[in-house]
């Protein structure tokens, strides 16, 4: 386990965190849970099994003026015989789409993420993220920076190149999606869902005591 | 895809899904299958041009409003707040990846015109449901269900509710017939008269059910997931995957293998796929299962509340037998874009019932719940035949969930789910704590 990067941290008062959904897309085997164990937990597990165990992981980003908590959610092999849920991109403000410089075969993802907006609208709300993982491999190296860069500008993700293994540039993916994320919009839209939501029922507090829930703007 | 699974689930409907996602957690390994390229099998929501294409065969009119703003079911229900689905739901912790509203009221159709189920004491004295002169009655009644206690004779006023018929509780409190059915129709959600010269314990049971779920959240017993009730299977399919289960949608099953009767694989694509045991709905399962019987659902898109209901976001409207002259309830269930499942402005309301004369036109058995919606932009009529396994599945290693019937919740579902989990697995299913919970303590 090499590099330990922290999230810039601030000593002024400490904002309310910002709940934000973020998902995991791209194909099996590219590494999505390793960077996601690597920025959550700073981990990284050598010939990991694929994805089993966790619904979703939370970790907070801290920014100068704001607190970013995200709620990560992996595809849990779902995309492995393309039966992803829409359940799974329902409400998710972020995405991390990753793929694996070297291997060419997960790159026509890249082709089909143009077709994805049709059936999994994102809208430009959404903030996505293309990472090509496993950059400690470099000398495997098979998709090159230029192209992948060339298509992230014109779809207009954010890029980045990253190493779960070696935890480079992990970081850097999760705070620069949280840096493009307008929290006052998402507040505002937000409490209009708070508003128009009367008759909510939280089960996770109140399954089985039996008490009424009305407040979900934490 | 692997060769070898200990369980094969064909088909991904609550039932499916929920029995996937128990068997993963306890660690099997776990190929659910559907032949549809959606999630939900008939308890699946649909968009509106999935809907259009399913019983239309064309696209959707662009005024009805963005395809993906609908989310409309195939089966109408909702949860019962303090039922059992709702413990299945918090047992399994996939009450993490939904969330739920209220319905905002539940109506009852008596004398020609709707009225709403009071939710207080306060409703009840206002409500035009019943007389002056039954309301002390009907009093004495719900203070002997309140206070009735199975282990405690004194309480039992001279009726033993394991024996003695409702027939007998209704005659002892004097109730009129109006007020039977209310009770029995709109409380206990009979879906006939049947019930009646049946020991009384397990209508008590549900008028207990349905005021312990009015207690929950106040406005009616019943939640709802928002984004449909196709949230739901996905749920337990995504509890499933993350133990391990597998997915594979818009996948055919060519042919079920068996040796010497009993089950051993499935074919699929060229592919062979063995297990120990198979898990799935009627349709995979044609020469294994009986028919009981039909249920007509129309599913109508409306631009306006149903009149009378106070312009509820969502309701449930339940038309007693008597009231109409049938042999069985008509049921309305409406929902709206407070639920994310229509546009702004855009109301689903399905009518449903049991059907009574299979050769008659199926729409004019729900006539009289159409009647009662207003101007109806557009009507998509199914009849679905209901299914029951032939056998339990012990022979031959084929476990066959029920057709979902025509009670407005999910109750009924859960309790072929537990059963179905008790024939596979030799246990009963404990639906107590969480399921994390319970494997600390292992």
């Amino acid at each position: 386990m090499s590099t330990n990067q922290q999230p810039p941290t601030t000593s002024s008062p400490q904002p309310k965190p910002v709940q934000v959904k973020l998902v995991l897309l791209g194909e099996a085997a590219v590494g999505k849970s390793s960077l996601v164990l690597r920025f959550v937990n700073n981990e990284f597990h050598e010939n990991k099994e694929p994805t089993i165990g966790a619904a979703f992981l939370t970790q907070k980003c801290r920014l100068e003026d704001k607190i970013i908590k995200f709620e990560i959610w992996d595809t849990a092999g779902q995309e492995r015989f393309a039966s992803l849920a829409p359940m799974y991109y329902r409400n998710a403000q972020a995405a991390v789409v990753a793929y694996d410089i070297t291997k060419q075969v997960s790159c026509p993802f890249l082709h089909a993420l143009s077709k994805t907006p049709q059936k999994h609208p994102f809208k430009p709300k959404h903030y996505i993220a293309l990472v090509g993982n496993k950059l400690d491999l470099e000398s495997e190296r098979t998709v090159p920076t230029e192209e992948a860069q060339a298509y992230a500008t014109e779809q207009g993700l954010l890029f980045t190149e990253a190493s779960a293994k070696t935890g480079e540039y992990v970081m850097e993916v999760f705070t620069e999606i949280a840096k493009k994320i307008p929290l006052e919009q998402l507040l505002a839209s937000r409490s209009r869902w708070c508003r128009a939501g009367s008759g909510r029922v939280d089960l996770n507090q109140t399954a089985g005591s039996g008490a009424a829930a009305g407040g979900c703007c934490q | 895809m692997d060769q070898q699974y200990d369980v094969i689930i064909l088909g991904t409907g609550l039932t499916e899904c929920i029995l996937s996602g128990l068997l993963s957690v306890e660690g099997k390994k776990v190929l659910q299958i559907d032949r549809n390229e959606y999630y939900g099998s008939s308890t699946a929501s649909l968009h509106l041009n999935q809907l259009y294409s399913k019983f239309k065969g064309d696209a959707a009119p662009e005024a009805l409003g963005k395809d993906r703003d609908y989310n409309v079911d195939l089966i109408p229900k909702f949860a019962m707040a303090s039922g059992e689905f709702v413990n299945i739901l918090y047992h399994t912790d996939v009450t993490r990846y939904l969330e739920f509203k209220q319905i905002a009221g539940s109506y009852v159709y008596t004398n020609g015109q709707i009225s709403k189920v009071p939710t207080s004491t306060t409703e009840a004295a206002l409500s035009p449901l019943l007389s002056l002169l039954e309301k002390p009655r009907a009093k004495a009644f719900f203070e002997f269900i309140q206070n009735y206690d199975f282990t405690n004779p004194s309480t039992h006023d001279g009726l033993d509710l394991n024996t003695a018929t409702m027939r007998e509780v209704y005659a002892k409190f004097g109730l009129e017939s109006g007020t039977q059915d209310f009770i029995g129709h709109a409380l206990a959600l009979e879906l006939n008269d049947e019930y009646i010269d049946k020991p009384a314990r397990a209508t008590y049971e549900k008028i207990c059910l349905y005021v312990n779920s009015l207690a929950m959240y106040g406005k009616s017993p019943y939640i709802y997931p928002v984004y449909g009730l196709g949230e739901l299977p996905q749920g337990f399919a995504r509890l499933s995957a993350i133990h391990g289960g597998t997915y594979m949608l818009n996948k055919p099953v060519d042919e079920v293998l068996y040796e010497n009767g009993k089950f051993v694989g499935i074919k699929s694509e060229g592919e062979t796929v063995k297990a120990n045991l198979v898990i799935g709905d009627a349709s995979y399962f044609q020469d294994k299962v009986k028919k009981v019987g039909q249920v007509v659902r129309v599913i109508c898109i409306l631009n306006h509340p149903i009149p009378d209901t106070g312009d509820a976001d969502s309701v449930q409207i339940v038309i007693p037998q008597n009231q109409i002259g049938r042999a069985h309830d008509i049921y309305i269930a409406s929902v709206s874009s407070s639920h994310n499942v229509t546009p702004s402005g855009h109301h689903i309301a399905i009518v449903s019932t049991l059907v009574t004369n299979p050769t008659t036109d199926a729409e004019s058995e729900v006539a009289a719940g159409l009647a009662l919606l207003g101007p109806i932009v557009e009507k998509f009529v199914h009849v679905d035949d209901l299914y029951e396994p032939l056998s339990s599945g012990a022979d031959d290693q084929v476990f066959i969930s029920k057709s979902y019937d025509a009670t407005s919740h999910f109750e009924t579902t859960c309790a072929d789910v537990k059963d179905l989990y008790k024939r596979i697995t030799g246990v009963e299913l404990k639906v107590e704590g969480k399921v994390a919970k319970l494997k600390d303590e292992e």
